[in-house]
């Protein structure tokens, strides 16, 4: 019964969100016809990607009542990883490094998780801290030094741009993981653990669900997403430095409140949060075309993350459960 | 027993810093000096009047990490202000009464919004940055009055700085109004359980906004300090500093679950950590990397009394 009712919620925010986008696309194709042309809205996907990955890896996270303010800081480090492993290894190929980014993303997620789980640390804490000590480690390991386009393997930096359909290769990647989560998020068992223990924990250590351990999934899957989009950005900016994704994280953030993820937990889907990516790339790629200067676009995600929280706070009253007990 | 457990928190804190003292005397010849440590002292005082009520916020229960933000947004005010001509005085008022207003704006989400408060100031912090960007661009302001320079460059009495004069006395007040009072009572209660406080009759929204409130002023306050001392404005000031005071205040002993801590512990963190960034800077060790000590400080003070307390239990 309960978990009809949330399912049908789920749904209807689904489809809020899927209007409010459309609304806004329908909004600047009018006034821009050439927004809506194919080569536009290709780089438009190709534009939010990364936002995409990100934001799906911090959906289950916030779904067991986490956050993970370090994503960005794992994604810099990471990417300098893989830059400077193909810099020392040009030889070594493409694959191992983006190896190298996925393996050390989840063991620094990983490690958020462990703190979170075993220590029963507040996540906002945790992931303040790892921000600032991912985005820390950087400095020594890189020397404070840029890796640049030159110094990086061609293939290195061309696998993400590389095109099939009219798409690139990064698009594809995350229409993929779009694809994944939703099937996934619906029929497995881990998915469902997800969510029982994020709805509320107390019922689901009854039913013989750990909540910690599924927080120390959550954790470890999203800082994998993050390793990989490490790699992904470096090779698609050709850069790699220390600042690089700063403040990322608050925008990954605001795309999972707009794509209805409640931050108490345990409501959320894997449509809703693609959306909400959408709806921000859409705002963002067309401020341009307004005649809005770049730095408005932080302003606007503020605003929009505001009145997202504000909404989402006033549906979620009457999901109070009893049976709650503070975690 | 949970008093005598925090002192023995504030014991701690205070050996960590006769052994920063003892070590960075060691290692730099021109630490032990009255102007020295003078000078240290402007590297937290302004991070640490903003601790202050956001100690009584956390032991309230609520977190604000939009106060980085509100510095920054209040400065840029204050900046746009002196570009049009505007007086130190009514410069000082323009920086308080922006930190006021965004604290209440903070204040308003959390109470009449319903808004849990990390997620509340995550929003403003990105809406007060925002702002900042959107209106300044990469543009500097720099036409602050001279007489401006006075609130972060001046001297109270021989080496105490005005800053410090300021936060020594608010530090006090905070004391005697968190430890002496009935509010300060008040704010203990809520922060250890709200619903109980509501029945017991205490207006607990009323004391979330005033909170949240305070704190924005208090941000704005820093906001004059800093921008006095540095005399331009980017939006990006005071970056990161929402980190640093919020670890300030857990280091300071007070729980990141509401209910418990203190201001004592809250000045000493203050000292600790100013002369611990202090100290690296004076081994000239780059910002970036500190940012690696302080980020490791902060988890490892709230997970060490985690640790002791399952260890007690088992």
């Amino acid at each position: 019964m309960k978990a009809r009712t949330l399912l049908g919620e789920t749904a209807r925010r689904d489809l809020a969100i899927a209007g409010l986008t459309l609304a806004l696309f329908a909004g600047v194709t009018v006034a821009f016809p050439g927004f809506a042309a194919a080569d536009n809205l290709a780089a438009l996907v190709d534009d939010t990607a990364i936002l995409v990955l990100l934001a799906l890896g911090q959906m289950l996270v916030i779904l067991v009542r986490g956050i993970d303010l370090s994503v960005a800081a794992n994604l810099a480090l990471c990417g300098m990883l893989a830059a400077r492993f193909n810099v020392a290894y040009p030889a070594a190929g493409v694959l191992p490094a983006v190896g190298v980014a996925v393996v050390a993303g989840t063991a620094l997620g990983a490690f958020n998780g462990l703190l979170v789980w075993k220590l029963r640390l507040p996540p906002i804490v945790v992931t303040l801290g790892t921000m600032s000590i991912y985005r820390g480690v950087i400095y020594p390991l890189s020397g404070g030094a840029w890796v640049n386009e030159n110094e990086m393997t061609r293939a290195f930096l061309d696998l993400p741009r590389a095109r099939l359909l009219g798409l690139t290769l990064l698009s594809w990647i995350a229409i993929a993981f779009v694809a994944l989560f939703i099937a996934g998020m619906r029929r497995t068992r881990t998915a469902r653990a997800l969510y029982a223990a994020g709805g509320n924990p107390a019922a689901a250590a009854y039913s013989g669900i750990d909540a910690g351990a599924m927080q120390f999934r959550a954790y470890t899957i999203c800082g994998a997403i993050a390793g990989l989009c490490g790699y992904l950005w470096v090779a698609r900016f050709a850069v790699a430095y220390t600042d690089i994704a700063l403040g990322f994280e608050l925008q990954v953030i605001a795309a999972c409140l707009i794509g209805g993820v409640a931050i108490a937990g345990g409501a959320g889907s894997a449509t809703g949060v693609a959306l909400g990516c959408l709806f921000l790339g859409i705002i963002r790629s067309s401020l341009p075309l307004v005649g809005i200067s770049a730095f408005w676009q932080m302003f606007i995600n503020g605003l929009v993350i505001v009145a997202a929280v504000l909404l989402s706070a006033r549906q979620r009253k009457h999901l109070k459960t009893i049976l709650e007990v503070r975690a | 027993m949970i008093a005598a457990r925090w002192l023995r928190w504030e014991t701690m804190l205070a050996v960590v810093l006769v052994a920063e003292f003892v070590l960075f005397s060691f290692v730099s010849p021109y630490f032990l000096d009255v102007n020295t440590l003078s000078d240290a002292t402007f590297n937290f005082t302004e991070r640490a009047l903003v601790a202050l009520p956001l100690a009584l916020l956390i032991i309230a229960g609520e977190i604000d990490i939009s106060v980085a933000a509100i510095i920054a947004l209040a400065s840029v005010a204050m900046g746009l202000g002196a570009e049009r001509g505007v007086g130190t005085a009514g410069l000082l008022g323009i920086g308080l009464g922006t930190g006021l207003v965004a604290g209440c704006i903070n204040g308003a989400l959390v109470t009449f919004g319903r808004v849990p408060s990390i997620v509340a100031t995550i929003g403003t912090m990105t809406l007060f940055r925002g702002a900042a960007y959107a209106v300044l661009g990469d543009r500097v302001l720099k036409d602050y009055p001279a007489s401006f320079a006075a609130f972060g460059q001046g001297y109270a009495a021989g080496p105490v700085s005005i800053e410090l004069a300021l936060f020594a006395s608010f530090a006090l007040v905070f004391w005697l109004f968190l430890h002496k009072t009935r509010w300060g009572r008040a704010i203990f209660a809520i922060g250890a359980n709200p619903r109980a406080s509501r029945f017991a009759g205490l207006a607990v929204d009323r004391y979330r906004f005033a909170l949240f409130a305070l704190t924005g002023l208090f941000s704005g306050l820093a906001s004059v300090l800093l921008t006095s001392r540095l005399g331009s404005t980017r939006p990006s000031i005071a970056q990161g500093w929402e980190l640093e005071i919020v670890s300030l205040v857990i280091l300071g002993g007070v729980s990141v679950w509401g209910g418990k801590g203190g201001i004592v512990g809250v000045v000493l963190a203050a000292l600790v950590f100013g002369l611990i960034t202090f100290g690296l800077g004076l081994m000239n060790i780059p910002g970036i990397v500190m940012s690696i000590f302080t980020g490791a400080l902060l988890i490892i003070v709230v997970a060490v009394p985690a640790w002791l307390d399952r260890h007690e239990h088992c």
